[in-house]
């Protein structure tokens, strides 16, 4: 890949500097603190369910699928499903309450709900956890990135990614990011959408080959490999992790803080429905015409494969422009993400650690908050660095089941079932967290393997979730009478609409 | 320079209720949290539940059902549809508008349900002003 790394470079320029560009010109108009913190609460649904998308459709989305659509066909289709049912889910179960909850993060909404310190801090350890492990895939996805299209070392990119969102970040703020987000949204569909017409167009005039040819039978079942009992498990727990570990992710609940009310978090939710439904048509075709053209890819990690496949199929300019466009899209999701994620891990991490007295010096909210954003980057950066051979949109997978088996049982019994206490909300989150946690470091720090061992670490949220769902109810009814006296009170602000003249 | 009045600084926060409104009976009985206003929560919060478990079971019927339809008839395996294997259009394109068109349902039964509640306990939400 030497001769053409131009487009690469100047398309990860262009990226970056309409980043800052953009990021600047929220700058202005954002004015006050709460401008800052929730661009005022007045985002209207279609420019927040463009900056959701944006934030959301990360590395994973924007390489990884397409890549494993490749090498194992139709059973990672539900990955990308998983990603976007997990919105519906979302919107039936969490989207409105969550919004008038009033709560700024999932530790504010632990805290307002239980009314306990403890379950926060607890929270704030996991959205800290969580954070770093999608942070990691995001630097390992660059790294990739920039060796495929400029033959830069697999540090370099990690590298550039990690200094531009904090250069971004650091100054940021909501109003300013809602724009920057919106933006990589459409930038990203396009360097998707552009490419599959001229790539299908080829595809035509080439006589259509036909992509399952050449692929083995399982390319068209969408079950686990390797199939029978083990891979009906593998699939099913994938397809829980990912319907409920939606809910969960710290960035996208911070999110929802920025809508006017709870009628327009719905709205939002459902705009972001139709946009990932649209956004996710696209890897697959990726995928199946790299069956026919990048045959080489098949077995070598391949990652790449949306990067190179332009250059493949098309020769001469616009093969390479096509490539800078993919490169560029490819660059924007690094940068949503992670800065998403920045946010929301820096926004714990200065309100519970770097924020508080050291000794006898303690640091202001603004510098607090930019310590913090270098640590939130800084660990996973290092982290990236050995783990360099895990796919990237697995990784993004675990934490998925991370989530799914922590904050979802938390939402769900939290803003349906008044029974809940802190006590067993400590207890269940323990349960979900330190399972999945224990397999996902298992899967990530050994060489895989196959069997039923393997699959029940591998792919954990089948049981870490109902075992946290059960261990809450269970606990909450033996502590029944340490039920906040606020519940009712509580449940009355989550679920009436807000016309409706009510004490809250 | 220093001498200057800070600039005002202004605080914003939700429209104030009028106070000269009275306010209507079913929100004064939730407020007390009397026994009816427990009735008229606790039956909205099962209406919507209700409707969120009916959606997610939709969900679970057909998007959810194809891992096991697939593993009980592999030969689905291969059907086509044009150039397509059939799994491939069913969760490739198919599932996306199957899940719009069920948060489309489901938010106009949730805002419908909002809206009888509001009736039930006395005011007036706006009418659907999109």
């Amino acid at each position: 890949m030497n001769t053409g790394i131009l487009p690469g470079v100047v398309a990860v320029v262009l990226v970056s500097i309409a980043t800052l560009a953009i990021g600047t010109f929220g700058l202005r108009i954002s004015r006050t603190t709460s401008d800052f913190l929730v661009a005022s609460r007045t985002v209207r649904p279609r420019l927040n369910a463009s900056a959701i998308g944006g934030e959301y459709l990360s590395a994973a989305s924007f390489l990884g699928v397409a890549g494993l659509l490749l090498t194992f066909g139709a059973e990672m289709l539900w990955y990308p499903v998983g990603w976007t049912a997990g919105y519906l889910v979302l919107l039936v179960l969490v989207a409105a309450p969550l919004r008038r909850s009033g709560a700024y993060t999932l530790p504010d909404f632990a805290e307002a709900r239980l009314g306990s310190r403890g379950v926060r801090k607890l929270c704030s350890v996991l959205v800290v956890g969580i954070g770093w492990l999608y942070l990691l895939p995001q630097f390992q996805g660059a790294g990739v990135t920039l060796r495929a299209t400029i033959d830069a070392p697999q540090w370099a990119g990690s590298l550039v990614v990690a200094l531009v969102v904090l250069a971004s970040v650091s100054p940021g703020g909501m109003r300013s990011i809602t724009f920057v987000q919106a933006f990589q949204y459409w930038l990203k569909l396009t360097a998707l959408l552009i490419p599959v017409f001229v790539l299908l167009a080829v595809w035509m005039a080439d006589g259509a080959a036909d992509p399952a040819s050449a692929a083995p039978a399982s390319w068209s079942i969408p079950l686990a490999t390797p199939g029978g009992g083990i891979g009906l498990y593998t699939t099913y727990s994938l397809i829980i992790a990912t319907f409920l570990g939606t809910m969960g992710l710290p960035h996208v609940v911070v999110r929802f803080y920025t809508n006017p009310d709870g009628r327009a978090a719905r709205r939002t939710t459902l705009a972001v429905l139709g946009l990932l439904g649209i956004f996710y048509v696209l890897p697959p075709v990726y995928g199946a015409l790299g069956r026919i053209y990048a045959p080489d890819l098949v077995a070598s990690g391949s990652d790449t494969l949306v990067l190179e496949l332009p250059s493949l199929m098309v020769g001469g300019v616009l093969g390479e422009v096509l490539t800078g466009l993919v490169t560029a899209g490819a660059f924007a999701a690094f940068l949503s993400t992670s800065s998403g994620l920045t946010i929301a891990v820096a926004g714990v991490l200065s309100q519970d650690v770097t924020g508080r007295r050291w000794g006898t010096h303690r640091l202001g909210g603004v510098a607090a908050f930019r310590v913090a954003a270098v640590i939130a980057v800084v660990v996973p950066l290092l982290m990236s660095l050995p783990a360099q051979d895990v796919a990237v949109a697995r990784t993004v997978g675990l934490a998925f089941a991370v989530t799914a088996s922590t904050f979802a049982p938390l939402l769900m019994l939290g803003i349906w079932w008044r029974g809940l206490t802190p006590t067993g909300a400590v207890a269940g989150l323990l349960v979900g967290g330190l399972g999945s946690g224990a397999a996902v470091a298992w899967t990530l720090g050994t060489s895989p393997s196959s069997g039923w061992a393997a699959a029940l670490l591998g792919q954990p949220a089948a049981w870490s979730v109902p075992a946290s769902i059960l261990t809450m109810v269970v606990v909450s009814r033996l502590t029944a009478a340490t039920v906040p006296a606020h519940a009712g009170r509580f449940m009355v602000r989550l679920h009436t609409p807000e016309a409706v003249d009510l004490q809250r | 320079m220093s001498d200057e009045p800070q600039p005002r600084v202004r605080v914003t926060g939700p429209p104030r209720r009028r106070a000269d409104v009275v306010r209507p009976a079913g929100a004064r009985e939730i407020d007390a949290e009397s026994a009816l206003g427990e009735v008229f929560m606790r039956s909205l919060l099962r209406e919507q539940l209700v409707l969120a478990l009916q959606v997610i079971a939709a969900l679970g019927l057909t998007v959810g059902l194809l891992p096991l339809v697939f593993h009980l008839f592999p030969s689905l395996g291969d059907v086509r549809v044009g150039p397509m294997p059939v799994a491939w259009l069913l969760l490739g394109v198919l599932t996306y508008p199957w899940l719009v068109l069920l948060g489309w349902l489901y938010i106009r039964r949730a805002e419908s349900n909002e809206r009888d509640f509001a009736d039930l306990v006395g005011s007036v939400l706006p009418e659907d002003d999109r």
